[in-house]
């Protein structure tokens, strides 16, 4: 008989995958509690970028030569790696950018300035990142629409009571939302904001960046438009994301960036845009980072995304649990069946910012800062928190390390 | 790092408050971290001669601490003086090794003091603390 074992996940082998973790830090072995910030890179990765620069390194989809067609073939494997990841259901909807900020951002500009105007309305919500709150917020002036803004409630999460007042108000075009809030880890109910949104004849724009690396994406299921994320963040390259469309939306948009790659034809009159995903690529791509992001894409699926999903539930239940010890500690966000490996907290009386710095005479790097969400800062009524995030890299002495820190600070603020 | 006199500093700021009717005044922000300063100065009656300096803001230990050391650095001294105070000055006094993050908290108070003096003084403002002044008029 088949028994199903779920495979669970070793972090202290994984830990040995990823070199940074091989130096001492003011000392002491690294405690790296900022993964949602950026995430370190397993040695697979940098094998992938140093083999590809060593062996198959030419531009793509220009030269006849062989080294040309190596390239492109591994660029183009990356891009099927990336469809599979998300479950498009074609490579020729996902566009390579620079980051997840860049992929929002030709959304907000090649969707929102021709499909925008004034009587529309452009929804976002307090939780956002700056980078799916900022383009909307622009366009949205720029060519007269609304702006409005789902609240938060006492949790941390969304509060969805006000969406029948929202439609009384204008045409909503656009509902612009994270699957996961990097500020305070907050699943959203991404599902039930794209069926909202479909209802109104809006689109359905998913920042993704805090979600991809953590657990399994399935654009079909999220029923979105849109979907963005970045590599950097899933033990990939810097300067590479991804831009998942519906192929019917993409087709009709204006290009973002123009030049060379994206055309068809260019006479003096005019020119002619290129064919998906090509029309969205000018220039020459992050073809190695692109590579190094496919690579990284097979190492978290050799780990299993379930598997590293359950791994930082664990981890979360277990600092949410130990950062009880320490007093005048307060932690922001939703219960822990409804959040991601992120805690934001403050202590109360040290400021966020010499918090991390205690801790980082200790080797232990925590964030500090309001995390590009000003409007959530506000919210919660601080400047800004200190933010722990764990990663499969994660072990909970990294955890027992920060709470022995904090307690640290706390004695020599107070 | 945070030696006992950062600690004095910022458990007891010194020269903490407001001035009403202030001769000069200006506020700033570190954008990466919150920190805020109000710095409020009056002067001797005809002069340039900084008579009283006052803060207020909320922020980290480094800002408050730094701001606070400055209240004391600048009374009695002229505003000319002040506008070319180098921030070396500032520095040693804090006498600790800072990052270039925790460079702009230690700073942040001696920019907007120097953004003030320039306001009500037309004393000189070096280019490196011009974008304080242009964050506070945006």
């Amino acid at each position: 008989m088949a028994v199903t074992v779920k495979p669970k996940l070793d972090a202290v082998r994984i830990r040995a995958d990823f070199p940074i973790f091989e130096q001492l830090i003011h000392g002491k072995p690294l405690a790296y509690l900022d993964s949602a910030v950026t995430s370190h890179k397993p040695r697979q990765v940098l094998a992938e970028l140093q083999d590809f620069y060593e062996t198959s390194y030419g531009n793509v989809h220009r030269g006849v030569y062989a080294l040309s067609e190596r390239a492109t073939e591994r660029f183009e494997g990356a891009r099927e790696k990336v469809r599979a990841f998300v479950n498009a259901p074609s490579a020729r909807e996902v566009i390579f950018t620079r980051n997840a900020t860049e992929a929002l951002n030709l959304v907000a500009y090649a969707w929102g300035f021709d499909n925008l105007g004034p009587g529309d309305l452009v929804v976002v919500t307090e939780l956002e990142h700056h980078s799916n709150f900022v383009p909307w917020q622009y366009v949205a002036k720029r060519t007269g629409a609304g702006f409005r803004m789902i609240p938060l409630d006492e949790r941390g999460e969304l509060d969805l009571d006000g969406l029948d007042a929202l439609e009384q108000e204008g045409n909503v075009k656009v509902v612009a939302n994270n699957l996961v809030s990097n500020a305070l880890g907050t699943i959203n109910p991404v599902e039930k904001l794209a069926a909202w949104a479909h209802a109104q004849g809006a689109i359905m724009v998913v920042d993704a960046a805090q979600a991809a690396p953590h657990r399994p994406i399935d654009v079909e299921a999220l029923d979105c438009d849109f979907l963005a994320f970045s590599s950097h963040k899933l033990c990939g390259p810097t300067s590479v994301g991804a831009l998942w469309g519906r192929r019917e939306l993409l087709e009709e948009m204006s290009p973002f960036n123009l030049g060379g790659h994206m055309i068809r034809k260019v006479t003096l009159e005019g020119t002619t845009w290129g064919e998906l995903p090509h029309k969205f690529e000018a220039g020459t791509a992050p073809i190695a980072e692109a590579v190094g992001f496919g690579a990284a894409i097979d190492y978290l699926n050799e780990v299993g995304l379930d598997a590293i999903a359950d791994h930082e539930h664990e981890l979360l239940a277990y600092a949410l649990e130990r950062m009880q010890e320490v007093p005048g500690l307060t932690t922001y966000g939703p219960p822990v069946d409804r959040r991601a490996g992120i805690v934001s907290f403050n202590l109360d009386g040290v400021h966020p910012h010499d918090v991390a710095q205690v801790l980082d005479m200790d080797g232990v790097a925590i964030r500090a800062g309001h995390h590009c969400c000003q409007p959530l800062m506000a919210k919660l009524g601080v400047a800004a928190t200190n933010r722990a995030s764990f990663y499969l890299y994660t072990i909970p002495e990294e955890i027992d390390r920060m709470v022995t820190g904090l307690q640290r600070a706390r004695k020599i603020f107070l | 790092m945070y030696r006992e006199v950062i600690l004095d500093h910022y458990k007891n700021p010194r020269g903490h408050g407001v001035i009403d009717g202030a001769d000069a005044a200006a506020e700033g922000q570190n954008p990466l971290c919150g920190d805020e300063v109000s710095i409020f100065v009056s002067f001797e009656q005809g002069g340039d001669t900084i008579e009283d300096v006052k803060f207020s803001g909320r922020g980290c230990a480094i800002s408050q601490a730094a701001t606070s050391m400055l209240m004391e650095m600048v009374k009695g001294r002229s505003a000319t003086e002040i506008a070319t105070m180098p921030k070396d000055e500032l520095l040693e006094e804090i006498g600790i090794p800072l990052t270039p993050v925790r460079l702009k908290c230690a700073l942040l108070g001696l920019g907007v003091l120097k953004v003030a003096l320039h306001r009500a003084k037309g004393t000189p403002l070096p280019d490196e603390w011009a974008g304080l002044d242009e964050l506070e008029l945006r």
